[in-house]
């Protein structure tokens, strides 16, 4: 049986519309991913997934059993933790732990021995007598998330846990997680805005308003993209980004870091593109074919 | 005890201990509320000043003038002003009252049975306008009494001031701010401390874990119950210590009372915590309602009776109200157990009535 299970969720703040009918399974030992921008929803399924939002219209099924009549179940058996930073700055490393553990009652010995363990592959060892207030930002998420293993849930969830922190701790608190899905089999809900961390799940879940647009293997989900992709180096990458993009041609722009990347529909060639860019008068370096990365497929499902 | 419980009281010490802005509510500020108010509020007049203009010039007169110099009620700060310049006087503060002694005043005294002067007094503060009228007419009856022996009085009161024999105003207030500063630190305390917590986000935390929403107030609720007894203590010496404030009653019962009120404040900024979001608000709320309802309903300066019915019943629903008559009866009249049942029973009612229905209120989500 899979942990989590999400049927149908609908949730609406007055009359606006957050999430439209979300459907989706949680399946042991593996790390979910939900990848979107900010307002496409994400956060509104994670608390409402930890019985913190009580949905409009669907069910949530923790271990089969529905969330709604009974949500203490999920919320002492689950680690969540939120978007914000929301240990306690005052309480020094090891008192956060502490306190932590003592709320989801880790006898006393295993807790012990547990906070070793996270000090461990942390590396927060050295750090248990500073207060939390006092810790860089990478630092203040592996915290967090020690915190939530304390008491070694069978699912972790987490809220855009990599938000603001530094590409390096970004990376090591991705390892962890995964350290955590392949060894103990935990089962990873988590969110991010950031693209490049989609490679770092099993299977991803593309959001956009309120609704998952399509929920794969990073993989699975590239091969999605079948056009012949082209990314335009140019000096002025904007200024060609808005001519092609306004003029009524049939190729799809979109702005990239590296420069404009322009999908060829199927009745055009190579060809026809370069003439197209000469016609325009556009002033281009290079023009180059490349494999479609998930932002490219997350674009296209998101014009429709 | 159970271990959720003692651990969120150890880190709520932990929270109060190194937080200099909690700490500051809990030791600095009932002490310099105490003393400003201490000292500020009272009812004492003294030095009021007064303008005599004699016309009589006589020993008679200077005798009476003597007699009002050589209290510390009055200052004269003008004398023999004419008429016409009492209005300006009045107008530019210099004095607040008039007296004025005619020429025939010694001839007067000797022949007719009622001798006039005239006094003027501005009673744009009716308060003062009434107790200056009443000072003059105690020593009017004293120079008459000494000037015209043959008067007969149809009789002689003989005052005897119990519970606060020299009629000391700080033995009255002293005890009323204390029921003030309690009320606002206890609730104010609780208040903050949870809505801090949904300001940081660490509620949306600890939510999603075994703990129950009762372990939460409870244990938010019990350090605070300490440390406001404490702060009790500490002002409630400095009241008798400082401004001499007499404890007649048991020191004990006083202790236990005061627990009892702690209790009600701190339900009371639970309340509180449960509607608000944002600290501020919280502090707002509390200020505003506890010091106002406090001093105008709870008979700390106004004696509830004289007011208009409707205000009588509302002030029942205020703790000081009640706690203000049990510190008084202990301190001042040594009242034990059996004369203030009733008021006991009214602050355990209010407390059970605030905790029963900020538990209801509290949410279990972010809705």
């Amino acid at each position: 049986m899979d942990p989590l299970e999400i049927r149908n969720l609908k949730k609406s703040y007055g009359s606006v519309p957050a999430v439209k009918g979300v459907s989706f399974n949680l399946r042991k030992g593996e790390i979910l991913g939900l990848i979107g921008p900010d307002g496409a929803g994400k956060t509104t399924i994670i608390r409402s997934v930890v019985s913190l939002l009580l949905a409009d219209e669907g069910e949530i099924l923790y271990m089969g059993k529905n969330i709604r009549d009974n949500p203490t179940y999920i919320r002492s058996r689950i680690g969540y933790m939120p978007q914000r930073f929301s240990l306690y700055p005052d309480l020094t490393v090891e008192e956060n732990l502490d306190f932590f553990g003592d709320l989801f009652q880790v006898p006393k010995q295993k807790q012990k021995q547990r906070k070793e363990e996270l000090y461990a592959f942390s590396h927060l060892g050295p750090f248990k007598k500073r207060r939390a207030a006092d810790l860089s930002g990478g630092m203040k998420q592996k915290l967090a998330l020690s915190c939530m293993l304390i008491h070694q849930p069978d699912v972790l969830i987490l809220d855009e846990p990599t938000f603001g922190v530094d590409p390096v701790s970004r990376h090591e608190f991705w390892e962890i997680l995964k350290t955590q899905s392949r060894r103990q089999g935990t089962s990873i809900l988590v969110t991010t805005a950031y693209m490049d961390e989609a490679g770092q799940c099993d299977r991803v879940g593309l959001m956009f308003a309120g609704r998952i647009l399509a929920l794969d293997q990073p993989q699975e989900l590239e091969k999605q993209f079948t056009d012949p992709l082209y990314v335009l180096h140019c000096p002025q990458p904007h200024e060609v980004f808005e001519q092609i993009y306004h003029d009524d041609s049939l190729y799809v722009a979109n702005l990239f870091g590296e420069g404009v990347h322009i999908t060829l529909p199927r009745e055009r060639t190579e060809e026809q593109l370069r003439n197209y860019l000469q016609e325009k008068r556009l002033t281009i370096t290079k023009i180059e074919r490349i494999k479609p990365s998930l932002e490219d497929v997350f674009l296209k499902l998101m014009h429709g | 005890m159970n271990r959720i419980l003692l651990s969120i009281i150890r880190k709520e010490f932990h929270h109060i201990l190194r937080d200099p802005q909690t700490l500051v509510i809990i030791i600095i500020q009932p002490i310099i509320m105490l003393f400003l108010y201490g000292y500020a509020i009272t009812l004492d007049m003294k030095q009021i000043e007064i303008a005599i203009t004699d016309y009589s010039k006589t020993p008679q007169s200077r005798q009476l003038i003597h007699q009002i110099e050589s209290t510390s009620f009055f200052k004269v700060t003008a004398f023999d002003i004419p008429e016409r310049g009492f209005d300006r006087l009045f107008k530019e503060r210099k004095a607040r009252c008039a007296l004025i002694i005619p020429s025939d005043f010694a001839r007067s005294l000797h022949s007719k049975q009622n001798t006039k002067i005239q006094l003027l007094v501005d009673a744009s503060d009716p308060n003062a306008a009434n107790y200056i009228y009443k000072y003059l007419l105690q020593i009017n009856a004293r120079f008459t009494f000494k000037n015209n022996p043959h008067l007969v009085q149809p009789f002689l009161m003989e005052p005897r001031i119990l519970y606060n024999p020299d009629l000391k105003a700080h033995n009255f207030f002293v005890p009323g701010l204390i029921a003030i500063i309690m009320l606002l630190i206890s609730s104010l305390l609780t208040s903050i401390a949870i809505v801090r917590e949904k300001e940081r986000g660490t509620m949306e935390q600890i939510l999603v874990s075994p703990v129950r929403p009762l372990q939460i107030l409870v244990g938010k609720v019990i350090p605070y119950i300490l440390i406001a007894f404490l702060d009790g203590v500490l002002i409630v010496a400095l009241g008798h210590l400082w401004f001499r404030v007499p404890i007649i009653g048991s020191g004990l019962f006083l202790a236990a009372t005061l627990i009892l009120y702690v209790l009600t404040g701190l339900s009371f900024g639970l309340l509180v915590s449960t509607i608000t979001d944002s600290q501020r608000m919280a502090m707002l709320t509390t200020l505003m309602a506890t010091i106002l309802p406090t001093i105008m309903l709870s008979g700390f300066i106004f004696p509830v009776a004289s007011m208009p019915k409707i205000f009588q019943y509302l002030s029942i629903t205020i703790p000081a109200t009640h706690f203000l008559e049990i510190i008084r009866g202990i301190m001042l009249k040594g009242n034990g157990l059996a004369d203030l049942t009733r008021q006991v029973l009214f602050l355990f009612g209010i407390s059970f009535f605030l905790l029963l229905l900020s538990v209801k209120k509290f949410r279990t989500t972010l809705e």
